[in-house]
């Protein structure tokens, strides 16, 4: 038997209407938009045909759902109408439904004090989070100490496992992204010194920008965005599947199995990674001034030397420990803050990426202000 | 009704192969059975026999290695096309209800997702539902995470059954919850499926849902269904894990209290 779409007939006449229902009243067919509207239409006029009794024919109905029968009931003003001719098969639906039928309890609306409050409230996450965050620094010092006090016992393979992850298969991106912008920063540069006639300053320009911040800065941010998000979601889902309160009834302390692990290789790989950044940044650099200056590999490498003290490298790795710590530290501490559901985790990992990396740029101007006697 | 004759599922020839670092192994082997419309079917079997994995090749979520799975006449891979709310209903074993939604809104979605109907009747139909499942209309707007194992599962049924499918799947529904619980879940399937005339598929480990529930009951073992019929016909059976499934202690019990019923009957 064919299944027909829903369809609804309204006659009128002096002693009163009759609407004839036909087809299939369920929620799939009724929401087809052709027989919505026409439904829709129909029904607002018999609720506006007034006072006339209207009679009510369900028996050529094929099928009949909650939602089909809740419209019903809906259009009847909600009780039973006067004149209903319908199928004993069908009354059980419509039984069900008035018998159900009740208005849904509004949301809870927020009122004018509880939004105040929601003010103190976000205040008071604010700090939460620095407590936390602080409790976390903290703890992971303590679990330092502790590690150096026996490190025979610290957990090395999962060192070695995040140290794979987020040092060397990070290899490739940070260095295409270096050599890009080491390429881009040569030629924008040796545009302006031409004017100038100080193209043998490209060496100067490109050494102290790529070693000092560039390097550092960028290597940092994708890792931020690649590993520290990593690091909040895999925390976040041991939270949701209950591995963290799992640990923790083991006696096993998640600051020392789950964040000193992350901290450690990223304290590793950071400046590992710095370093790799620049060094594809230079490569870059050195091969556009060959094109656009013919400023030669060769002037180059004996000009760098000169150009870009030594301190500079160390202050860069020095900078680079700090970030991969805070990263590390950062994304722990969101994935340790996920509630168990999936809201909460996407949340949580979009806060730390982007917290992680206000905060680099941050720490790096703290770093550029302090150290501004040094290296140059 | 033209559909008492041709069965709602029809499994054929069916075989499930697990692919595991170059080592298969074969979980069914040329597995038949046909579920017939109005049924109560219950599939039993061991752990690790493919119960779930046969509900997920009705489903169509898992695709069979050799064999047919034909479901309400469809073949089981279109199964996830557009409106399969309304073809069949999927009670998974941990609920499986949006985190990020609150009560309603997950029982709702399947018609708001439609995008034609007005709100207030997907609300309404929705508060039915909710009630129907056994829940209280308070609880409308409380979170997934905020409700208890049981309540869990009756939003799970109620966002199941809210296009009303003539079909409905249920993973391990008893699994999980307290004695209280898991009898007034039964009662509340018993009743949906008398009233709504449901065909039910109910995988379970749980002997007392099971005799309780079942009007007919299909063993897998050995790679196969190796007997399927009513309780009775079943317990009837000489099949060595048959025996060991149901004669062993736990079994005894429940079936000592499905003689009491049927005596009561």
């Amino acid at each position: 038997m064919l299944e027909k779409s829903p369809h609804i007939a309204l006659q009128l006449s002096p002693q009163g209407g009759r609407v004839l229902l036909s087809g299939c009243w369920t929620a799939a067919r009724l929401a087809e938009p052709q027989s919505w509207s026409l439904i829709e239409s129909t029904l607002a006029e018999c609720a506006a045909s007034g006072q006339k009794p209207l009679t009510w024919d369900l028996r050529k109905l094929q099928k009949l759902d909650h939602t089909g029968a809740h419209l019903l009931w809906n259009a009847w003003g909600r009780q039973w109408p006067q004149n209903l001719l319908l199928l004993e098969a069908q009354r059980p639906m419509l039984e069900r439904v008035a018998h159900y039928a009740i208005k849904a309890p509004p949301p809870a609306r927020k009122t004018l004090w509880q939004v105040f409050l929601l003010l103190g409230e976000r205040l008071l996450v604010l700090l939460d989070h620095l407590k936390y965050l602080t409790r976390l620094t903290g703890q992971l010092l303590l679990d330092s100490i502790k590690l150096a006090g026996r490190p025979s016992q610290g957990p090395w393979r999962d060192v070695s496992g995040h140290l794979y992850h987020v040092g060397a298969t990070a290899l490739p991106i940070t260095a295409l992204v270096g050599f890009l912008i080491g390429v881009v920063l040569a030629y924008l540069m040796s545009q302006q010194l031409r004017q100038f006639g100080a193209d043998a300053f490209i060496v100067n320009i490109l050494g102290i920008a790529l070693i000092r911040e560039l390097g550092p800065v960028l290597a940092a941010i994708l890792i931020a965005g690649r590993s520290g998000s990593a690091i909040t979601a895999q925390i976040g889902v041991m939270r949701v599947t209950e591995e963290l309160d799992a640990m923790r009834v083991m006696g096993i302390a998640k600051g020392y199995r789950l964040v000193l692990p992350r901290a450690i290789a990223m304290a590793v790989a950071m400046p590992l990674l710095t370093v790799w950044t620049t060094l594809a940044a230079l490569l870059g650099g050195m091969l556009a001034s060959d094109l656009a200056m013919g400023v030669t590999p060769a002037y180059f490498f004996e000009a760098l030397p000169k150009a870009v003290q030594v301190s500079n490298l160390a202050l860069a790795v020095g900078k680079s420990v700090v970030f991969g710590l805070l990263i590390a530290v950062i994304g722990c501490h969101y994935g340790l803050r996920v509630k168990p559901n999936t809201e909460s985790l996407g949340q949580g990992t979009t806060a730390s990426v982007v917290t992680s990396i206000t905060m680099v740029i941050l720490v790096d101007a703290l770093f550029a202000v302090v150290f501004k006697n040094i290296g140059i | 009704m033209t559909q008492t004759t041709t069965p709602v599922i029809k499994i054929h020839k069916l075989w499930s192969v697990f692919h595991n670092a170059g080592h298969a192994s074969v979980i069914h082997q040329d597995l038949d059975l046909s579920v017939k419309a109005g049924e109560f079917l219950s599939i039993v079997g061991g752990s690790g026999s493919g119960k779930t994995v046969l509900l997920r090749q009705i489903l169509g979520l898992e695709t069979p290695e050799r064999g047919r799975v034909t479901v309400l006449g469809r073949p089981a891979a279109e199964m996830g096309a557009e409106g399969a709310a309304s073809r069949v209903g999927m009670l998974f074993q941990h609920g499986a209800l949006f985190s990020a939604f609150t009560v309603l809104e997950n029982i709702a979605f399947a018609l708001r997702e439609l995008k034609t109907l007005p709100q207030t009747l997907i609300r309404d139909a929705a508060m039915v539902k909710l009630q129907m499942v056994g829940l209280d209309p308070s609880q409308a707007h409380k979170m997934p995470a905020d409700l208890s194992g049981g309540m869990v599962k009756r939003v799970a049924l109620a966002r199941a059954l809210v296009m009303d499918p003539p079909l409905l799947l249920l993973d391990e529904p008893t699994a999980g919850l307290d004695p209280d619980s898991a009898d007034a879940f039964c009662a509340l399937l018993r009743s949906l499926h008398r009233e709504l005339g449901l065909t039910v598929l109910m995988v379970t480990h749980d002997l007392d849902t099971l005799f309780e529930l079942s009007t007919r009951i299909a063993v897998v073992a050995d790679k196969h269904i190796v007997v399927s019929g009513t309780a009775s016909e079943v317990l009837a059976s000489a099949h060595p894990f048959v025996r060991d499934f149901f004669q062993g202690a736990r079994g005894r019990r429940a079936a000592a209290l499905l003689q009491a019923t049927v005596l009561e009957v």
